[in-house]
């Protein structure tokens, strides 16, 4: 992986994954590794992601390494109009990593191609999110002992969520039965299920959550944003019906985890926070381990 | 039949040597003229259009004198002009007849539909992977969007 960026979750094979999921569980096992002092690693958040910005900043903290940066362009000088092309080349002189959250799609690909540092893409608008993936990938990994054979569950916003999309293609690699729970204006758009298809795995799709909690290994929630209805009447007809609460868990199976990118709004309640099936809070530090992974990987200190 | 296909060529003049491209779809033509950068050409070139056809009912020809295209670059206007041919002339007759083909990339020539895509918002040339040749989708380098044929733009 040596200087090589991390753009789309698409460039990696189900090798290239286990690897760094191999990697990321070193680190787990210990974090404060000062193997990073003598580099700099920028962040460049072109859109604002305190949790992403944050995760990727202390798995660099962590590792001894000085981070730069901005975190919203208004304080770099893309508000005075330069381009992506110019604030690239010229902050890949002053750091040996670039991570990048950019509004736009193909920004992160086109970021790699011109800068002189390796890219990690943080988030390029709708399109990919791939330490997002690859966390969730360690988590399921973690929690289940496996990747394979698993029935997972993802619920809610399924046109929309990139996180589903990028998780969704990332798991037809590993022989998943899909769950798919979202209203009907929500549904994983066909370009996404047709991976699936190619891949000749079982989907199920649904309307009700309750029905597939007792079948799955994982929940994987998502929340519904009221500005993705054309017609409000329409959300808040199914705004109540994907909400988790700890009550509908009692007739799920032992080894179940519950999972959600965060931020939530409302759609898991909070007694379900002490249910130890609720893995969302440490999904989010096992982010902190896979950024490290990648870090280190990327700027060839392991291999 | 071959005959009259002769007399009907000859409503736009024989050239002596270059590549003739012939079946073009009549909406097309100045796409193809576009896309094989012909407008800046200096030597002759001779276009018709609106010319009957027997396969095609009206179709474009475009006779490029002293000029013989690269098979990536003249395969670019399959996009445009997937039923054309090209009749390739020596000494004013032909020495090879061929039908276009899809290339498996495309470059430059094709914008991406996606409005938020970074080709769009900046200066980059776009690049494609064909993914499909039947039901022509080209997969964006960048935004790795789907620009489909009815959502196809040109430079």
């Amino acid at each position: 992986m040596k200087n090589k960026s991390l753009v789309s979750i698409n460039d990696f094979s189900r090798e290239d994954h286990i690897h760094i999921l191999d990697l990321a569980g070193a680190f787990e096992r210990r974090p404060k590794q000062r193997i990073l002092e003598d580099y700099v690693v920028a962040t460049l958040f072109f859109e604002p992601s305190t949790r992403t910005r944050l995760s990727f900043e202390s798995a660099a903290t962590r590792l001894g390494a000085r981070v730069i940066g901005f975190s919203e362009p208004g304080s770099s000088s893309v508000q005075k109009g330069e381009s992506l092309r110019d604030t690239i080349r010229t902050v890949s002189n002053y750091a040996d990593i670039i991570v990048m959250r950019h509004p736009r799609e193909g920004s992160a690909r086109f970021a790699s191609e011109v800068s002189r540092v390796p890219v990690i893409n943080a988030g390029d608008g709708a399109n990919q999110h791939p330490t997002q993936t690859l966390l969730d990938l360690y988590s399921i990994r973690k929690t289940q002992g496996t990747l394979d054979n698993l029935n997972i569950a993802f619920i809610g916003d399924l046109k929309y969520g990139r996180t589903v999309h990028s998780l969704t293609m990332a798991l037809c690699n590993y022989n998943t039965t899909f769950h798919l729970v979202s209203p009907t204006e929500l549904k994983l758009p066909s370009s996404v299920k047709m991976h699936i298809k190619e891949k000749q795995l079982g989907y199920h799709q649904y309307t009700e959550l309750s029905e597939v909690i007792p079948k799955v290994d994982i929940l994987y929630m998502t929340r519904i944003q009221k500005e993705r209805f054309q017609d409000p009447m329409e959300y808040e007809k199914v705004k109540n019906s994907y909400i988790l609460r700890n009550s509908m868990l009692d007739n799920s199976k032992s080894n179940l985890r519950i999972m959600h990118p965060l931020p939530r709004v409302n759609e898991i309640t909070y007694d379900v926070d002490d249910n130890p099936k609720a893995y969302y809070f440490t999904q989010a530090l096992n982010g902190v381990f896979v950024r490290q992974a990648l870090l280190a990987a990327i700027l060839g200190v392991v291999e | 039949m071959e005959k009259s296909d002769q007399m009907k060529e000859l409503k736009v003049s024989a050239i002596e040597n270059g590549t003739v491209i012939d079946h073009i779809p009549v909406q097309s033509v100045y796409q193809v003229l576009r896309i094989l950068n012909l407008m800046e050409y200096n030597d002759q070139l001779l276009i018709g259009t609106n010319l009957e056809s027997q396969k095609m009912g009206k179709k474009g020809i475009i006779k490029v004198s002293n000029k013989f295209f690269k098979s990536d670059e003249i395969n670019k206007i399959a996009l445009v002009a997937p039923s054309a041919t090209l009749i390739l002339i020596k000494n004013f007759s032909v020495s090879e007849k061929k039908k276009v083909e899809i290339p498996s990339r495309v470059e430059k020539i094709v914008k991406c539909f996606n409005p938020n895509c970074i080709t769009n918002v900046e200066d980059v040339v776009t690049r494609f992977d064909v993914v499909n040749k039947d039901d022509l989708k080209l997969r964006c380098h960048y935004c790795e969007k789907i620009t489909a044929k009815d959502t196809m733009t040109f430079k």
